[in-house]
């Protein structure tokens, strides 16, 4: 099944026209009962299916794609849109290396569906940069050598921007804490820690 | 993972019309518990009807105690000063779960519908009564050692839920309110929300299908206000309880007037102690009360070998976590 390609009345206008429409005929006592049926007229929701145009924000740009329902936000980034910078870890939200940032907030890309994060603001690795200045979180990295073989590292600075602006890099324990969803095999985290600690005392 | 058709529903009719249209269909709120299950082919919905767009917001103080939607998220509400001031057992069975990106997705509603992490449940190669209804249950003869003491039946010994909110929620009397499909809503209790394994460890909620979960309200109450959340873990952050317990004490002249206690990891369900309960109230607030409330909360224990640590763990976490609240 494909969205019909006719635009579809938006909720509130349909609304709006069914509930004035009712109102005239119905006394003011009755207008519960006309917000009820026109609950009831509304045109039944698009259900979505096969392979559909999406179109997501990612670093500003906003960028479209084909893809179905069960695309991961991961997949199409790194399948769809050639931003392999998130990396694909576990896939099951257990180690933290597709963490991106959506509308601010870390979250894990491999467990968000794509088409779920349609009209929100995506950051990732590759947005990060100002120009061509790293971003304070990538030169701290870089000064405290805050990774070995670099695959949980996007992740991890990812992680690290959210932690320092949610005021949760005030200590080194709280750090830890608060970067325990991002998982370094190669255990770089005395130095991810030192990393994300300079950020924060730097703001 | 299969593949599905999508749709958003805008209101709490729209979404139990739709699931009622397709039986087959699941809702998704965060994602993160249902994606991992179908990524396991553990669930495998014809259609995902997404619910974040319903109403069910909201964390706020009500004449008699706290509300939060159901579409709230879990970092949201753990960190709100309402909860952390008024009800920390909340606060801190919320902040101690999963990690903060999970958190951020994860609505509340969600984290109740949590599915048990029994390694044989996970891997369709293995029989599993909870998945397989009559296939048998590996659990008892082989890998249990996060498995549960308490509540296990012959059928099934998984910690249903391995989360910590509910846990929290149990103690503190907590109740939900569910919608039908009818429209209806009805209130259940959140000690009451879960079933025992039984013969019957399929059906793990008194939830009707297509029913959804609208919000959760939590008493305000001075034991709510002195209360904690103590978890234990294989690592110190980022993974489930081996055991944990939610605990809030009313300590008056040193003599305990009211308590509420509940256990994680260690129940096929959220375990609430009564037993505990009714050794605490009116006695004495000191460690031996304590030793004798955690002594009568595993009472009724039924390990096996290799989850037989749980018993002594358990209580000593029980008496921290009350020696904490005592202090």
């Amino acid at each position: 099944m494909l969205p019909s390609d006719a635009p579809e009345p938006s909720r509130r206008s349909f609304l709006k026209q069914t509930g004035g429409l009712l109102g005239v005929v119905l006394a003011p006592p009755l207008m519960g009962q006309a917000e009820a049926l026109a609950d009831k007229l509304r045109p039944a929701p698009p259900v979505i299916g096969g392979d559909i145009e999406l179109a997501l924000n990612i670093n500003g740009v906003n960028r479209t794609l084909r893809a179905e329902p069960r695309t991961t936000l991961l997949d199409a980034l790194r399948e769809r849109l050639d931003l392999t910078g998130t990396k694909k870890g576990c896939d099951h939200g257990q180690c933290g290396a597709c963490t991106v940032l959506v509308d601010g907030r870390r979250i894990n890309a491999c467990l968000a569906l794509a088409i779920m994060q349609q009209g929100k603001q995506i950051t990732t690795i590759e947005g990060l940069a100002i120009g061509d200045g790293l971003h304070p979180m990538q030169a701290a990295f870089l000064k405290h050598d805050g990774f070995q073989c670099g695959y949980c590292t996007p992740g991890q600075i990812l992680s690290g921007v959210a932690c320092v602006q949610e005021g949760h890099a005030t200590t080194d324990d709280q750090c830890r804490e608060w970067m325990s969803g991002n998982l370094c095999r190669c255990g770089a985290y005395p130095n991810i820690v030192a990393a994300v600690r300079e950020v924060a005392q730097n703001k | 993972m299969n593949n599905f058709t999508y749709v958003q529903a805008a209101t709490a009719q729209e979404a139990t019309g739709l699931r009622k249209a397709t039986p087959t269909a699941a809702y998704i709120a965060g994602g993160t518990t249902l994606l991992d299950l179908m990524k396991a082919n553990l669930e495998t919905p014809s259609q995902l009807v997404d619910i974040n767009h319903l109403p069910f917001k909201g964390i706020e103080a009500t004449t008699d105690g706290l509300r939060i939607g159901a579409m709230e998220r879990m970092s949201d509400v753990g960190e709100h000063p309402l909860v952390v001031q008024q009800y920390p057992a909340v606060s801190e069975s919320l902040l101690l779960a999963a990690s903060p990106q999970l958190r951020n997705m994860a609505s509340i509603g969600g984290n109740m519908l949590q599915r048990t992490r029994c390694g044989y449940f996970r891997d369709a190669a293995f029989a599993c009564n909870k998945r397989l209804p009559g296939s048998g249950c590996p659990a008892q003869h082989g890998d249990h050692h996060n498995l549960a003491i308490l509540g296990t039946s012959a059928a099934c010994i998984a910690t249903a839920y391995p989360g910590d909110l509910a846990v929290a929620l149990a103690a503190l009397d907590a109740v939900l309110t569910l919608e039908s499909a009818a429209g209806k809503q009805r209130k259940v209790p959140v000690a009451a929300f879960y079933l025992l394994p039984g013969t019957t460890p399929q059906r793990e909620t008194v939830l009707e299908p297509g029913e959804l979960i609208v919000a959760v309200t939590v008493p305000a109450a001075a034991h709510a206000r002195r209360s904690t959340y103590l978890k234990v873990r294989e690592r110190a952050s980022y993974a489930y309880a081996l055991a944990s317990a939610a605990v809030g004490l009313d300590v008056q002249g040193g003599i305990i007037k009211s308590a509420r206690v509940a256990l994680g990891g260690v129940g096929t369900r959220p375990w609430r102690s009564p037993e505990a309960e009714k050794v605490l109230t009116g006695a004495p607030a000191t460690e031996a009360t304590f030793r004798a409330a955690a002594a009568a909360a595993l009472h009724g224990a039924q390990p096996l070998n290799d989850n037989r640590y749980k018993v002594e763990l358990a209580q000593n976490t029980l008496v921290q976590a009350l020696l904490k609240v005592a202090g």
